[in-house]
């Protein structure tokens, strides 16, 4: 049997997965295709949020973590689907993993990708909110932690449910019927963690991070196990 | 190797490859060639019937077959927005090889001053070659090639041949379908027709 199938080591398999994280963000980088979408309709979301709510009524600040999420949970399609397209080029991703790769350092290594840019989007439009929506400024520490693990479990699940579509065969739509629904419970922790980090909601942040850390470790390990099949039978 | 088919396209397909066999696989357009050689590598359904390769069941290949079999032909494999280099040094990360082997496979190949050009910008006869690149510095037992010179020039299509012969020498099994004919016969080691999805017998070829 040849070696580049024979098992990985635990270096080894990070190393493939910061393999194929670096290649997605380089290619982004030399593209910007995925940015190219996200920023302008994320962009496009916060100011129709804010001429639909009237900003004299004064419900944006309060409703700015929701729309917050909405409008990165929206944008991370885009990201996704962009994440697919690239492996169906030439069939490239069945290519690396015919050569070896480990389908799950790929499954985490495009999450790893996919987080990365999320984080990005994210803080832009946060930035443009709190401006925008005169939302008072936020915990950091809260904010960071619901960030980095709201975007894993975004990144996790979108990357598992993403390789639905990897045959393109029109199924890209399906990308959002069956992500959208998943991410729900994401979206409810995110939004209240933000209510509480921006003083308009009541309760213990922790908890609602806890949650989104629950939330992307279920999804990591779903992906990580179930991404092989998932790709063999797209 | 045997595959024993029931396949839609390919019934009654039985063929037996030796060590160090250059196999020519002749046939028509459509007669099932390319189908047969994405059965072989696991890389399309085996949706009735049983066919086997190495001891594995094609039905549901496993990543135990896929290290053994290197399939080139059709899709390059590659990343339009990626150099030639970087396509490489993926390839060698996800095969565990050093870069050098396939940056040193490229130059053989006559890619060296291409080696920092984004694959999208490459011509179809240069993307062939770094396809073959990659495929053909891997470490695998059977190599399937589907027309490997078609878009290469002379020179090329030298280097293939070269690389072929040097693979079965060095012990691996090495099926190629070309309609270069006369050129493919001069380095393979037997013929098999393949008409209606079906395998003729093997011929040797002196």
């Amino acid at each position: 049997m040849s070696s580049s199938h024979a098992r990985l080591t635990a270096a080894g398999f990070t190393s493939q997965i910061a393999t194929v994280a670096r290649k997605d963000l380089e290619i982004e980088a030399r593209t910007g295709v995925a940015a190219g979408r996200m920023v302008p309709f994320a962009g496009i979301l916060v100011v129709l949020f804010a001429i639909a709510l009237d900003p004299d009524s004064g419900l944006l600040p309060r409703l700015a973590p929701g729309l917050f999420w909405i409008a990165v949970l929206l944008s991370a399609l885009m990201a996704i689907t962009r994440s697919f397209a690239l492996e169906r080029e030439h069939r490239a991703g069945e290519g690396l993993i015919g050569a070896g790769l480990d389908p799950a350092a790929m499954f985490l290594g495009k999450a790893a990708a996919i987080a990365v840019e999320l984080l990005t989007l994210e803080l832009l439009v946060g930035s443009t909110m709190v401006v925008l929506y005169e939302v008072s400024r936020p915990g950091a520490v809260i904010v960071a932690a619901c960030l980095l693990l709201a975007s894993a479990g975004i990144a996790c699940a979108g990357t598992l449910y993403g390789a639905l579509t990897i045959a393109g065969d029109g199924r890209d739509s399906l990308l959002a019927v069956l992500l959208l629904p998943a991410l729900v419970p994401l979206m409810v922790a995110a939004t209240r963690a933000f209510e509480i980090a921006v003083d308009v909601g009541t309760g213990t942040a922790t908890t609602w991070v806890g949650l989104l850390g629950v939330f992307a470790a279920i999804y990591a390990s779903l992906g990580s196990l179930t991404f092989a099949s998932l790709i063999e039978e797209t | 190797m045997s595959v024993v088919g029931g396949f839609p396209v390919l019934a009654g397909v039985d063929l037996d490859l030796s060590a160090g066999e250059i196999v020519l696989l002749t046939g028509g357009n459509g007669a099932g060639k390319t189908s047969l050689l994405r059965v072989i590598a696991g890389l399309a359904p085996v949706t009735s019937g049983e066919a086997t390769a190495f001891g594995y069941d094609l039905a549901r290949p496993p990543r135990a077959h896929r290290g053994r079999v290197v399939f080139v032909g059709g899709d390059a494999g590659c990343y339009e927005a990626l150099t030639v280099r970087r396509n490489l040094e993926l390839y060698a990360a996800a095969s565990r090889q050093a870069p050098a082997e396939l940056l040193g496979a490229a130059v053989d190949l006559g890619l060296e001053v291409q080696l920092d050009v984004p694959f999208g910008r490459l011509s179809t006869g240069q993307r062939q070659r770094c396809a073959l690149a990659i495929g053909l510095a891997r470490r695998a037992d059977l190599f399937l090639l589907d027309e490997p010179h078609s878009g290469l020039d002379e020179r090329g299509r030298d280097l293939i041949d070269r690389t072929v012969v040097d693979a079965a020498a060095g012990g691996a099994i090495v099926v190629v379908v070309s309609h270069e004919l006369e050129r493919a016969r001069r380095i393979a080691t037997a013929e098999i027709v393949v008409s209606g999805g079906v395998c003729g017998s093997k011929k040797e070829i002196s």
